[in-house]
């Protein structure tokens, strides 16, 4: 039952597509209004529901891309070329279009804002949209808390939010190319690894929570790394994307 | 009720069996990988499996002793909470009835535990009659760390969360305890033909 807000349940809301921006050429993001959303932390995800004529549904989980005090609710979703829910978003969807949302759910992955020491945010790909999310909500609530962000993308045509990234006055922004990088770039190339991770992550007596987003492989590798290099593995929280067509 | 999403109309799958989709489910070929933190790897030297709570005397087997239990080998589908759904996993391993076995039980509920810190809750009559295991091979092999290796829990008829990864131990309780995703807002119990993901639903 969208737009009927029961106590203690998620329902179904109905979100109005206002803004669309394409952010790569795999991605996009779409900014509803979403009468009776109720507010969210840093780090969560929605469920978002679409019926077809015939009333076939499908369903997909998305991380949310907005800081809880922006005036809309955003979702940043890559096109999966085989997917059944991503392509719509990405390529068919419309300002005014309506889908359904449930949410916000999770409750692990996301910013503490009690945690006074370091956070060290690491991004695979679209692994960035919760992070991005976390930046928005520390510039708006807790500036003064030190973040590094490594974000590792195949080339530097695929980093998403690439001018709002370049524009964080106080955030040590770190990307990482592992197929193409610019001719004069002389920062790391390759993907992540122990190494890598030991030069550039905070270190572990620095006190740092860790949120590290992105496909499987490379945050099965990022958290083996961090916990090798001594991070205790309850530091580590992680988030991972399987397919989500 | 539901409104149509203009220009959507979805890509059914005609080689898939609709019966065995649950509601708001995809079918998917691949094994995503799901967990809220690093892959544990703990040694099968130091690896115990132990039953204990509110019974007679608890009990606890190491490996070497674990895998020389009854084991009977299960094809079944499975349901993430995420929407994917897989069919026909095979798997290997011993089921909770016959580490029951002969235990005299005060409690209704079990605390499943595991290396990491992860829990999940789940009234005991959803890991007997059959109908839950404790695995440690998937596709005759021995399961992947990223799967939940040396050993998960396996309770098929539960969304996925349920089949607890890394999982040590069977605590019973004499009162529901929520585990991890549980007190996160994710539902008590987890039926993916009833669609609980969520508190309330």
């Amino acid at each position: 039952m969208a737009g009927t807000a029961l106590p203690g349940r998620l329902s179904w809301l109905a979100a109005t597509a206002v803004e669309l921006r394409t952010e790569t050429a795999r991605t996009r993001s779409i900014s509803f209004e979403v009468p009776g959303w109720e507010g969210h932390r840093a780090g969560q995800h929605v469920d978002v529901r679409l019926t077809a004529p015939d009333g076939y549904q499908a369903q997909r989980s998305y991380s949310i891309a907005s800081a809880p005090g922006d005036p809309l609710l955003t979702l940043t979703v890559e096109r999966i070329e085989d997917g059944e829910v991503s392509p719509y978003l990405v390529d068919e969807l419309r300002e005014g279009d309506r889908i359904e949302l449930r949410g916000p759910i999770g409750g692990y992955f996301v910013w503490q804002d009690a945690h006074r020491g370091a956070v060290l945010l690491l991004a695979g790909g679209s692994g960035i949209v919760p992070l991005r999310s976390m930046l928005r909500h520390r510039a708006a609530s807790a500036p003064g808390t030190p973040v590094r962000l490594l974000y590792s993308s195949r080339s530097p045509s695929e980093v998403i939010y690439r001018h709002e990234l370049a524009a964080l006055a106080d955030v040590d922004v770190r990307l990482v190319y592992t197929r193409e990088w610019p001719r004069d770039w002389e920062g790391h190339r390759g993907r992540i690894d122990a190494a890598l991770l030991a030069a550039e992550a905070w270190a572990p007596d620095e006190d740092p929570i860790t949120f590290v987003c992105g496909p499987n492989g490379f945050v099965e590798t990022a958290a083996s790394a961090l916990v090798a290099n001594g991070h205790p593995p309850l530091s580590v929280r992680t988030e991972r994307f399987g397919p989500s067509g | 009720m539901s409104f149509v999403s203009r220009g959507f109309h979805g890509r059914r799958r005609p080689d898939v069996d609709p019966a065995r989709i649950p509601p708001g489910q995809y079918l998917e070929s691949d094994f995503p990988v799901l967990s809220a933190g690093p892959t544990p790897h703990t040694p099968l030297a130091d690896w115990t499996f132990t039953v204990g709570g509110a019974l007679d005397a608890p009990r606890s087997w190491p490996w070497a002793r674990f895998v020389e239990l009854p084991a009977q080998e299960i094809t079944v589908d499975i349901h993430c909470v995420t929407k994917w759904t897989k069919l026909d996993t095979a798997w290997k391993g011993v089921a909770i009835d016959t580490l029951l076995d002969g235990v005299d039980i005060h409690g209704k509920w079990v605390t499943a535990f595991s290396d990491g810190g992860y829990t999940t809750n789940l009234p005991l009559e959803d890991l007997t009659g059959g109908r839950a295991w404790v695995a440690y091979e998937y596709g005759g092999e021995p399961l992947h760390p990223e799967h939940g290796g040396p050993a998960r829990l396996l309770v098929p008829h539960l969304y996925f969360w349920k089949s607890a990864k890394w999982v040590r131990g069977l605590t019973i309780t004499l009162e529901d305890e929520p585990g991890f995703w549980e007190g996160y807002g994710y539902h008590d119990r987890g039926d993916p033909w009833r669609e609980q993901r969520y508190q309330g639903d």
